[in-house]
C-alpha cells in the first residue's frame, strides 16, 4: 500500500495556546521568555509582536525597547511538548498513528496511510483538519506527501500546494531551501556558504561527495526526505494489539445508543480473538466526547475471556460513570491485555463445580466489576497459633492451602474483631470464671474447657500472652474467653471475650 | 371423578416441583444428613432448590446458626463446588469452619458496604450454576426482595440460606423455610467435665407445604445427631427477661 505522511505546522504554538486561555491577550503584543546564562531569552513571539520586529532569540529587554508595552510571559521548558502530546491526542481521530515532530518541536506527524478516504479524499482530509483546529484557535499549516521528511520539508516551506501526489514528494522538494530537510544550522551555514540555495542544486550529486562535505546525518534527512531510507514514527499512543474503533456520525447521548456501540465493539473483537484463540483479561472503553473531553471506562476479568454476552455484562456496570455531556463521538474499546483462552470441550465434558468453574469466575468478574475486587476474599490458613492472624487472605481464586487446616484445637465459628472486655468472677486462680457480664448480661458458667495459652508473636507486637477458655453458660451459649497475662495481685490482668462458639 | 383427582394431584406436584421440592424418587431420597428432621418437608427431601431464612437475633444464636449452616454446606459442597458468603458485618471465622468437614479456602467471602450491594451479590451468586450454596447476612428482607432471591434459586438450583437479624415482620417473606437455631446445654459423654459437642434447638418456624417442628440436634463430630430424649432445658425464647445486670 501506497504511504502517506502528514505533517502539521503549527505556526504559533505557544502564542496561540494563550490566546485560547486569555482571549484578552489578543489585543497586546506578548512573548515568551524563558532564562539562559543569566538573561531573559525570547522563545515565543506571538503575531502581533512579530510586526514589532520581535524575533525568537532576542532578549526579552532588547524586545521591550523596540515593542513598547510588550508582555514577557515566563516559558516553562517542555510546555510545547505537552501541548503536543494533548493535541496528537486528540488527532487520534484522524489516524491511530500520531507522533510529535522531535526536530523543531511544534508540530505533529500522521500517518495518514488507508485514513483520508474515510473524509472523502486527501483534500478533504487536510481541510478537516486545518479548519477544526482552526475552530479551536490554532493557525497551522499542513502538507500531506509519501515520506514524513517531505511532508514536513513542504507544511514548512511549500509555497505552491499542501498535497503533493503519490510519487511526486522528490519534484516538490527540488524548489526548496535545504532549510527544509531539518538539517543542523552548522551543515546549513556550510551549504549556504557554497552556493546551494535550493535542493535541486546538490540532490543528484554523488553520495560519497555529499557525505564526506556534510557527514552522514545530512545525508541521512536527505534519505528520509527522498523516501530511500524509512523514517521511524514512535506513535503517541502504541497502538494496541486488540482494538476497535467505531466513529459515529450523530454524536452518541443515551444509555440504549452506549449499549449498542458496546456490543458491537465487542462482537468485532471477540470474532477477532476467537479466531486467535485469545481472550480479554482487560479491555479499556475510550469514550471521546464532542467537547474535546475524553471519558473511560475499564473492565477486568479473572480469567481470559471472549464471550460477548459475558463481556458486555461487565460493561453494562460501568455505562453509569460514561459522562456523555453533549454527546460521544468516537468509541475505542482496546485490549491491552489478552490471554489464551483454553477452549473447553462444553458439550462432552461437563465441567467439574469448584472454584474455577466458568460460571463462578462469571460471577467474581461481575462482583469485582460492580463492587470492586477488594470485597472478594477468599481464606487460606496460616502457620500461626495467634487467633487473628491464623488465617491469610488468599492473593488467586485458584490458590490452594499449603498446609491442612488444624482442627485440633477448638476455635470459634464467630470470632470479635477485636475481644470486648468483660467482668468476670473466678473464685481460683487460673480457673475458669464463675460467671462473666458482657454487655450488661451475666452469664453463670456450668462447662469450661482451658485454658489454652497462646503466647504473643514478640517479634511482631509487645505484650502479655492469652488463656483461653471455652465456656458454656447455664443456656447453653458457648462463649471464647481468655484472661490476657498471668493472674496475680500486682499484675494487670483483664478478661476478654473473643467469639462465639456453635 | 378420579380424573379430576389425579389432575390435582399432577397439579400438586408441579407445584412443589416449581417451588424447589423434589419428587421422591422411588426407593433411594437423597438425604442431607438431618435425620428425621427431614421428613418434615413435602416428600422428605430437604429443599435445595431453596431460599432458607434463619433468625439470628443474639450472636450465640447466629453463631449456632453458622455452625447448622455449615453442617449442611459440608455436604452440599461434597462435589467440589463452592459457595459465597456475602455480609456486610461478618463475625465468622473461616477457620473454625474446618471443624465442619467444610474446606474453608472454598468460601469465597464478599464483605462489603451496604445492604444492597449483598442482596444484589446474593441475587446474582443464586443465579450462579456453578455454586453450592450462597450465604447471606442482612438485617431485614422484604417481601419483594425474598420472591427476588426465589425466583433466582428457582431456575438456577443454587440453595440460598439468609441470616437475617431482625426478629419482626417475619411473615413477610417467600422463603420455602423458615428456622430458628438456638444453642443448648451441651452434654458430654458419661459426665465428663467439659464440654460436649455442640446442641441446638432447632425450631423450624415454617416449612412451606410441610409440617414444621421443634428438634434437638448435636453436631456429633462428623455428622448430625438426633437427641430424642431430654431433659426439659429453658429455652431462649422463654428467658426475655433474664438477670441483666
Amino acid at each position: 500500500m501506497q504511504r502517506r505522511f502528514v505533517s502539521i505546522w503549527f505556526r504559533q504554538l505557544l502564542s496561540d495556546w494563550q490566546l485560547i486561555r486569555r482571549p484578552e491577550l489578543s489585543g497586546v503584543p506578548f512573548v515568551f521568555a524563558a532564562p539562559d546564562h543569566g538573561r531573559m531569552m525570547i522563545t515565543a513571539v506571538s503575531r502581533l509582536a512579530h510586526g514589532f520586529g520581535v524575533e525568537v532569540g532576542m532578549r526579552a529587554a532588547d524586545a521591550k525597547a523596540i515593542c513598547p508595552g510588550l508582555e514577557v510571559l515566563d516559558d516553562k521548558p517542555g510546555r510545547p511538548k505537552k501541548l503536543l502530546k494533548g493535541l496528537g491526542e486528540w488527532c487520534v481521530r484522524y489516524s491511530p498513528i500520531v507522533a510529535i515532530d522531535e526536530f523543531a518541536m511544534d508540530g505533529l506527524l500522521l500517518e495518514a496511510s488507508g485514513c483520508s478516504h474515510l473524509w472523502g479524499g486527501e483534500r478533504g482530509y487536510l481541510k478537516e483538519i486545518v479548519s477544526r483546529l482552526k475552530s479551536k484557535g490554532y493557525s497551522v499549516r499542513v502538507a500531506i506527501a509519501d515520506t514524513p521528511g517531505a511532508a514536513w520539508a513542504v507544511s514548512h516551506y511549500g509555497t505552491v500546494t499542501p498535497l503533493i501526489p503519490a510519487g511526486a514528494h522528490v519534484d516538490a522538494l527540488l524548489n526548496l531551501v535545504p532549510d527544509a530537510l531539518r538539517l543542523d544550522e552548522t551543515v546549513l551555514a556550510k551549504l549556504r556558504k557554497l552556493g546551494f540555495y535550493q535542493i535541486k542544486s546538490f540532490i543528484g550529486m554523488p553520495r560519497s561527495v555529499l557525505r564526506r562535505r556534510f557527514g552522514d546525518g545530512f545525508l541521512l534527512r536527505l534519505a528520509q526526505a527522498i523516501g530511500t531510507e524509512n523514517e521511524v514514527l514512535i506513535p503517541l499512543q502504541l497502538p494496541v494489539a486488540f482494538s476497535e474503533r467505531l466513529a459515529c456520525l450523530e454524536p452518541i447521548k443515551t444509555r440504549n445508543g452506549i449499549e449498542i456501540v458496546i456490543n458491537k465493539l465487542l462482537e468485532k473483537l471477540c470474532k477477532r480473538m476467537q479466531g486467535e484463540g485469545k481472550g480479554i483479561r482487560s479491555a479499556v472503553l475510550t469514550c471521546y466526547r464532542i467537547d474535546g473531553k475524553v471519558v473511560q471506562v475499564d473492565i477486568g476479568t479473572s480469567g481470559a475471556s471472549h464471550d460477548i454476552r459475558h463481556l458486555f455484562k461487565l460493561f453494562q456496570l460501568k455505562i453509569d460513570q460514561i459522562r456523555p455531556a453533549l454527546g460521544i463521538e468516537l468509541f475505542v474499546l482496546d485490549a491491552p491485555k489478552v490471554d489464551d483462552v483454553e477452549v473447553p470441550q462444553e458439550e462432552m465434558w461437563t465441567s467439574k463445580p469448584g472454584l474455577d468453574d466458568k460460571s463462578v469466575i462469571k460471577l467474581l468478574d461481575r462482583v469485582a466489576g460492580k463492587v470492586g475486587f477488594q470485597v472478594i476474599q477468599r481464606y487460606l490458613p496460616a502457620k500461626r497459633y495467634w487467633p487473628e492472624r491464623s488465617i491469610l487472605k488468599a492473593v488467586s481464586v485458584t490458590e490452594k492451602p499449603t498446609a491442612p487446616w488444624r482442627i485440633d484445637k477448638p476455635r470459634p465459628t464467630e470470632l470479635l474483631k477485636t475481644p470486648a472486655p468483660i467482668e468476670v468472677m473466678a473464685i481460683i486462680p487460673d480457673h475458669p470464671p464463675k460467671f462473666f457480664i458482657y454487655k450488661g448480661v451475666r452469664h453463670i458458667v456450668t462447662k469450661a474447657d482451658g485454658p489454652e495459652r497462646i503466647a504473643r508473636e514478640w517479634w511482631l507486637d509487645q505484650g502479655e500472652h492469652r488463656d483461653y477458655y471455652q465456656v458454656e453458660d447455664e443456656l447453653g451459649g458457648r462463649y471464647w474467653l481468655f484472661r490476657s497475662g498471668h493472674y496475680g495481685v500486682e499484675n494487670k490482668y483483664k478478661w476478654f471475650i473473643h467469639g462465639f462458639f456453635a | 371423578m378420579n380424573a379430576k383427582k389425579e389432575l390435582f394431584q399432577k397439579l400438586q406436584q408441579d407445584i412443589l416441583l416449581w417451588q424447589g421440592f423434589k419428587p421422591v424418587a422411588s426407593g433411594k431420597a437423597e438425604r442431607i444428613g438431618l435425620g428425621d428432621i427431614e421428613d418434615a418437608f413435602p416428600g422428605g427431601v430437604f429443599p435445595k432448590k431453596a431460599i432458607h431464612e434463619f433468625i439470628t437475633v443474639f450472636p450465640e444464636h447466629s453463631a449456632a446458626s453458622d455452625g447448622f449452616i455449615a453442617g449442611l454446606l459440608a455436604v452440599l459442597m461434597e462435589n467440589g463446588a463452592a459457595c459465597v458468603w456475602a455480609s456486610t458485618s461478618r463475625h465468622l471465622f473461616p477457620a473454625s469452619l474446618s471443624l465442619f468437614n467444610v474446606e474453608p479456602e472454598r468460601i469465597i467471602f464478599m464483605d462489603v458496604q451496604t445492604e444492597k450491594e449483598v442482596l444484589w451479590i446474593t441475587e446474582e451468586a443464586l443465579k450462579c450454576e456453578g455454586l453450592a450454596a450462597v450465604v447471606a447476612e442482612v438485617n431485614n428482607l422484604s417481601l419483594i426482595e425474598s420472591r427476588r432471591l426465589q425466583l433466582a434459586v428457582e431456575s438456577s438450583g443454587v440453595t440460598g440460606f439468609i441470616l437475617r437479624k431482625d426478629e419482626n415482620k417475619t411473615a413477610s417473606t417467600v422463603a420455602t423455610a423458615r428456622w430458628r437455631i438456638s444453642p443448648l446445654p451441651s452434654q458430654s459423654e458419661d459426665g465428663m467435665p467439659g464440654l460436649g459437642f455442640p446442641r441446638w434447638q432447632v425450631e423450624l418456624l415454617k416449612v412451606r407445604n410441610g409440617n414444621p417442628g421443634n428438634f434437638v440436634l448435636e453436631w456429633a463430630g462428623e455428622k448430625f445427631q438426633e437427641i430424642k430424649k431430654i431433659k426439659k432445658q429453658p429455652v431462649w425464647s422463654e428467658m426475655d427477661g433474664r438477670q441483666i445486670g
